[in-house]
């Protein structure tokens, strides 16, 4: 009792392949689309790649690269199958690797779904990695002369004029670290000599902050030194001030940033995924099956333009999965073939090995095994 | 006498025919592009709008937009013209209105033309705009109190830095202008007040730069104050000193970035001038090789075509004949008429009178 049995003219089997290469088509362009959000994405965190400390973040996008290459090598693969469907000649050549194809797909369409969940979960591994790479980077902003390190002022400062943002919290972070390498320091200054003196370690420390940090609104021309000294400005309290500096620290502007692009890629990846499941499942899945059983029928019958059944699966759902748990069942146990417990009263497996019968030569009762 | 007269059998007639609908809608979408074109120029001149004192350079973007439209139509027209133009019967239904479309057409291609010059001839009158418009702005920088100059500040801070430039002619021009509003200045103190006094307009006049001239490129932290001082900063020349704050002034950044644009604009549009062109030779020859098959019965013989039937001057003459004589600047004298041209020969004259 064969389930879903349906029955396909020649013109209808024709037109089944037809219409599933075109959906294989579109799945390829969606496999397109998903390698080029990953490479996007991959851009995006390597052109920051100096704020970013050492963390695991690249395999988000180096999964979604290698899900949409996946993606259009499947779904081609299946397009030039449909398209050799409609030829029963070339159908032979495909007869093998269809099953396993299918089984392929259906894999694959998890992976995307997964892609698409890594996306969102990104973020605290990301947060980690710009708080210790901020650190970093503003700790080095004076060794412009160090190798390595000559560009990381220029990087901290575009960044802070680009995302609007000063520090890695906040702009209280750059009165702890020395930001004026003391090749500039003139320290034949009582001034200079006293500052270093009083600190414990012999840093130039100031409540000073880069000209990077200056609020493009503020009304009144930027104040960059004495930042907490009321005093040393007219008109100036420190407290109050929100539109002199940028108030946003740096590390929340980044992660906010990313965040945005991660949530657009990850939605764009479900929608995928969810095309794909209903392409995947309820179409190819079953209009290939249906094709591959009704072009075999084709073959059985012998002639090539005639109706034949197509099916999703030859017996009932309890019979296949039984038939193929003796399948892996047997594998299991190697080449042994167990004629006793021949359990499975559908399949009629011929016994190819010298029957054991007994003393009297007479075939066994058939128990049926409780499986 | 004829101007390039050529021969066309009919296969080259068909071919002209087809040659010319393809051209004629590669020419549509052609203008469409020079509409564009002409948006995304006017957008980003509208852009910088507070910097420049004059707004005459906006003609480019105009005409431009303008030509676009016009050859939208005129070349829609051309190609509904050669669709019916093999048809001998459905083309005289066309033949009255060819005339005047030539004259249209020719009017915008020739304007078209006239953009594309105007583009490398504006560089004069953008340069001088965007003197006097930055002027004014380093001028109104400090006024962010006034109603109408408020955001003059943060305009010419987010211009500096995103040309990577620093005052008019160069950074030196911070220096003639008092840039830090009187409301953030303590006039108590004794340094202010000597600034002040020493002044002649009694301006509070700083060797300093605001910190939108910085270059993030500098390896050591930006000097804004003081520049001209050697000694107030350790290790530091500023005769020499090149990293430091922007050299360049924004009025040479501003017409660089401008004129680059509409170079590269020039460029395309006199493409576009050319394809147009070619569409209207192509449909003149096409007219008349028609004209000359019209009346016959067969048509399939081989006629003749030609772009102007006298020769360049008399045509001129003749297009511009009716508009001088709507505008009364001729005399009207018929041709052939015997005698002085200059006596005019009144037959209103009633005999007897004198």
């Amino acid at each position: 009792m064969a389930v879903l049995r349906l029955k396909f003219t020649k013109n209808e089997r024709d037109k089944l392949a037809q219409v599933l290469w075109i959906l294989n088509w579109i799945s390829v362009l969606t496999g397109i689309l998903l390698f080029s959000l990953g490479l996007f994405l991959k851009v995006e965190i390597n052109k920051r790649g100096e704020l970013m400390a050492e963390r695991d973040i690249q395999y988000v996008p180096n999964m979604l690269i290698a899900v949409g290459l996946i993606a259009c090598a499947i779904n081609f693969l299946g397009g030039k199958i449909c398209y050799d469907c409609v030829d029963t000649n070339k159908f032979l050549r495909w007869k093998l690797i269809m099953l396993p194809y299918i089984i392929c797909t259906f894999f694959f369409t998890f992976c995307v779904l997964v892609g698409a969940l890594m996306c969102y979960s990104m973020r605290g591994e990301l947060e980690e990695s710009l708080n210790l790479g901020l650190t970093e980077a503003i700790r080095f902003y004076k060794d412009t002369d160090t190798p390595g390190r000559c560009f990381l002022k220029r990087t901290v400062d575009m960044l802070q004029m680009e995302f609007h943002c000063c520090g890695n919290n906040g702009y209280k972070d750059w009165f702890q670290i020395q930001w004026i390498s003391n090749r500039y320091l003139d320290m034949s200054q009582k001034e200079v000599v006293d500052r270093l003196r009083s600190n414990v370690e012999g840093k130039y420390l100031m409540s000073g902050v880069p000209f990077s940090c200056c609020n493009l609104n503020s009304p009144r021309p930027c104040i960059q030194q004495h930042v907490t000294n009321n005093s040393a400005h007219f008109n100036y309290e420190h407290q109050t001030e929100a539109l002199n500096l940028w108030m946003r620290g740096c590390r929340e502007a980044l992660l906010e940033y990313y965040t945005h692009i991660m949530q657009s890629i990850g939605l764009t990846v479900l929608l995928t995924w969810l095309f794909e499941v209903m392409d995947a499942c309820l179409s190819v899945l079953t209009g290939v099956r249906y094709l591959q059983t009704s072009l075999e029928n084709v073959l059985r019958q012998g002639d090539l333009n005639s109706e034949s059944d197509g099916w999703l699966l030859e017996n009932s759902f309890m019979e296949t999965a039984r038939t193929n748990l003796n399948i892996i069942k047997c594998l299991g146990k190697g080449n042994q073939i167990d004629t006793a417990n021949n359990g499975d009263p559908n399949i009629n497996v011929p016994s190819t090995s010298k029957a054991h019968y007994g003393p009297d030569n007479v075939p066994l009762k058939e128990i049926p095994e409780a499986s | 006498m004829v101007v390039m007269k050529m021969k066309f059998p009919f296969e080259k007639r068909v071919k002209l025919a087809q040659g010319l609908w393809l051209l004629s809608w590669c020419a549509t979408v052609a203008g469409a592009f020079t509409f564009s074109l002409g948006c995304i120029l006017k957008t980003e001149l509208r852009r910088r709008a507070e910097v420049m004192d004059n707004s005459d350079v906006h003609v480019v973007p105009n005409t431009l937009m303008i030509v676009g439209l016009a050859s939208l139509g005129i070349n829609y027209f051309a190609s509904k013209v050669c669709q019916d133009a093999l048809d001998a019967g459905r083309f005289p239904r066309w033949k009255k209105m060819l005339k005047p479309y030539f004259a249209v057409s020719c009017f915008f291609t020739v304007l078209m033309l006239l953009a594309v010059i105007m583009s490398y001839a504006m560089k004069g009158s953008l340069e001088s705009s965007l003197k006097v418009g930055l002027r004014n702005g380093i001028r109104f920088y400090k006024d962010t109190d006034t109603p109408g100059r408020c955001f003059q500040k943060q305009n010419i801070d987010r211009l500096q830095m995103e040309f990577q430039c620093c005052g008019n002619t160069d950074f030196k021009d911070w220096f003639e202008f008092q840039w830090i509003s009187n409301r953030y200045l303590d006039f108590s103190s004794k340094e202010v007040k000597d600034r002040i006094k020493s002044n002649v307009d009694g301006r509070y006049l700083v060797d300093g730069v605001p910190f939108s001239c910085c270059n993030p490129s500098s390896p050591r932290p930006c000097i804004q104050s003081q520049l001209t001082n050697d000694s107030a900063h350790y290790n530091y020349e500023y005769q020499t000193e090149e990293l430091n704050i922007y050299l360049r002034g924004c009025r040479e950044a501003l017409v660089n970035y401008y004129m680059g644009l509409m170079n590269t604009i020039g460029a395309g549009v006199l493409s576009v001038f050319l394809l147009q062109a070619s569409v209207l030779v192509s449909l003149r020859f096409l007219q008349t090789a028609m004209e000359a098959v019209e009346g016959n019965e067969n048509t399939e013989i081989e006629t003749e075509g030609y772009l102007l039937e006298k020769s360049v001057k008399e045509t001129v003459m003749e297009y511009i004949n009716p508009v001088m004589k709507f505008l009364m600047l001729k005399n009207q004298v018929e041709e052939g008429t015997p005698g002085n041209p200059e006596i005019p020969t009144d037959v209103n004259v009633k005999p007897g009178l004198f």
